[in-house]
């Protein structure tokens, strides 16, 4: 019985990491230019098409597929904050309808590049740790590694650098930021490459463990929205919280019922934020 | 916004215009488009209730899932219970209405985006219940076989229902009865109150507007028609699944009701219409199936990003410029003298 604790331990720490970089992504662009960002699942089917391309076909080395899986999703949310964001910037919901049709086009581009089957991808690495009689393999091991490594880069990035605060100061407060000589239009092309390249590299990092198809940000982007509700919305610290409350609760409630039962008990635990603190857990109160 | 519409001459021949190509589209189409004319027309309902809801100022995304819990709740009363269908699709948007007043308590706590994120998770708790539970639901297949609408014996003639034209007329009466319905509520005292509710909250409710109950109303309101919908839905295709009713179609949805625009009544109808044609007809006449989706999204950038009002701005600017032509005066301009 402990060994299948730990073991479920592990799988929730697994998905709790890969779920936060996407969350912390969606938290970071919905902050800095108040859209909803529905293609943020589709961000995250291109890194890990990145990989697909870079290391399955072309033979890179895993890491630099990464990074170059990392900067291909980055380029993608400059593209959309340049052509949609910026010019629906008064218009929310626009901003929203604007990037379900990116998602779509995004969508029809890997039908049309890869196809609609499943792609495999061989292994990165065969090892894995064993604890008791409970294990890890070391694929997951390093989505972990890299997530933490990811969200203590951003943390530094957001309290320490100038970009950071001017980061912070537009995510609080749009004009009065831009009265301190901040631009708006700078710091929203930071926020996109951030926000897109984390949910790239969130792609590229799980592509060997869920074999890619065109669809798979579907189910990603309904969790990452209970998680950035439960956290508060624009709150990151409140996202990676949310993160590993979700993905424990999930894969608890998964290993003891099924797999439906556990999105179920996930939309409740939203629900029940949103009646009873809809400002999330982490949330300061709501801009007006 | 006017109270009464005086309909000339002009206006007058174009709804005679139109309720001849209403009445004669089935019979100069394909019978696939036949199949399509039946469900646009059905999704023209979807919208335009789907309208009345957001004249608050709350977008629901559970509008789909109140559509299906019409079709769920029509096809288990004609197939377990028996009901004959007429009344069972009048107890399916019934019951969706129930459970839209039921869901309101929870929901009409929160506002804006939180409203749409609460929305989204009730709909879609209910949703995974009809793919959880086979038992009375049926589980991830759904419900089949469920019974067509029964054929009327008119002793002349006998008009079968299984014949999408002929369904298609049937639609086309409950939509434009609904229409009417919809179209009388918004202009009632009722609907300049949701009007009144979305623009100044506030201020209604410190004359004494019970903003809850009128968002509940709305709510219950649109549910009902799309619940009708729905029902109008599960006796055509015979089967009801829980995909059908899943976050895809409500986007569909959002998206027609956006581009087609939301200040005038038919703004959304337009938007679905346009839409469709588009999707179905001149996409797929251009061949090229796989490439359908990723121009339906180009349309749909272009039209957010040049056309933020909606197909209908095109609308209202075209009568302004027939006004002007006849040497009116627009309502709303500025006269220089």
């Amino acid at each position: 019985m402990p060994d299948f604790l730990l073991q479920t331990v592990f799988n929730a720490s697994y998905a709790a990491s890969y779920m936060a970089l996407i969350a912390v992504g969606l938290v970071l662009i919905f902050g800095v230019m108040g859209v909803i960002n529905f293609a943020h699942g589709e961000l995250y089917m291109a890194g890990a098409y990145a990989i697909v391309f870079f290391y399955a076909w072309q033979g890179l080395p895993f890491v630099m597929a990464v990074g170059l899986g990392l900067l291909f999703a980055g380029c993608l949310g400059i593209l959309m904050e340049l052509a949609l964001f910026r010019p629906l910037r008064t218009n929310p919901l626009g901003g929203l309808i604007a990037s379900i049709g990116f998602l779509l086009i995004l969508q029809t581009l890997a039908v049309l590049g890869f196809g609609l089957r499943n792609q495999n991808i061989p292994p990165v690495s065969q090892g894995r740790l064993t604890v008791g009689g409970a294990f890890l393999t070391y694929e997951r091991l390093y989505v972990i590694i890299a997530t933490v490594v990811l969200l203590a880069a951003l943390w530094l990035f957001l309290r320490r650098s100038r970009f950071g605060w001017a980061l912070r100061a537009c995510a609080q407060d749009r004009e009065a930021a831009a009265l301190q000589g901040i631009s708006i239009n700078q710091t929203a092309r930071y926020a996109m490459f951030i926000g897109a390249a984390l949910a790239g590299v969130a792609g590229a990092m799980t592509a060997p463990l869920v074999a890619p198809s065109p669809f798979m940000g579907h189910g990603v982007i309904v969790t990452a929205f209970i998680i950035i509700i439960v956290g508060g919305i624009g709150s990151l610290e409140g996202a990676v919280v949310a993160a590993v409350l979700y993905a424990f609760v999930h894969t608890f409630v998964t290993t003891f019922f099924d797999g439906v039962i556990a999105n179920i008990v996930g939309l409740l635990l939203m629900l029940a934020v949103l009646v009873v603190k809809p400002q999330g857990l982490f949330g300061v109160r709501e801009r007006a | 916004m006017p109270d009464k519409t005086n309909i000339d001459a002009a206006g007058m021949i174009g709804i005679l215009i139109l309720a001849a190509a209403l009445i004669v589209a089935p019979h100069v189409v394909s019978f696939s488009q036949q199949e399509l004319l039946v469900l646009l027309t059905i999704n023209v309902l979807v919208v335009t209730s789907y309208r009345l809801q957001t004249l608050t100022g709350e977008w629901s995304l559970a509008h789909v899932v109140m559509m299906g819990s019409g079709a769920y709740a029509s096809a288990l009363c004609s197939k377990s219970f028996g009901f004959p269908v007429p009344l069972a699709m009048i107890t399916g948007a019934i019951v969706a209405g129930l459970i839209a007043a039921l869901m309101s308590f929870p929901l009409f706590r929160m506002k804006g985006f939180y409203f749409l994120i609460g929305s989204f998770a009730a709909g879609e708790i209910l949703r995974l219940i009809w793919k959880r539970f086979t038992n009375p639901f049926g589980g991830p297949k759904g419900i089949q076989r469920i019974p067509g609408f029964p054929e009327i014996d008119l002793g002349f003639m006998r008009i079968d229902f299984y014949d999408p034209a002929n369904y298609y007329y049937l639609v086309l009466l409950v939509v434009l009865a609904s229409l009417w319905v919809l179209y009388r509520i918004e202009k009632s005292r009722i609907g300049l109150t949701f009007h009144a509710i979305h623009w100044q909250d506030k201020l209604s409710e410190s004359v004494g507007v019970d903003a809850f109950r009128y968002r509940m109303l709305a709510f219950v309101i649109a549910a009902f028609f799309a619940g009708l919908a729905g029902a109008l839905y599960a006796h055509y295709l015979s089967t009801v699944n829980p995909n059908q009713f899943d976050v895809n179609t409500m986007v569909y949805v959002l998206i027609w009701t956006i581009v087609g625009g939301t200040s005038r009544w038919y703004g959304p109808i337009l938007g679905v219409v346009a839409l469709t044609i588009i999707d179905e007809v001149i996409l797929r006449a251009i061949g090229a199936d796989q490439v359908r989706p990723l121009l339906y999204g180009v349309v749909l950038i272009l039209a957010i990003l040049f056309l933020p009002n909606g197909l209908e701005s095109l609308v209202m600017r075209a009568s302004d410029a027939l006004r002007r032509y006849r040497g009116e005066v627009p309502p709303g301009a500025i006269v220089r003298e």
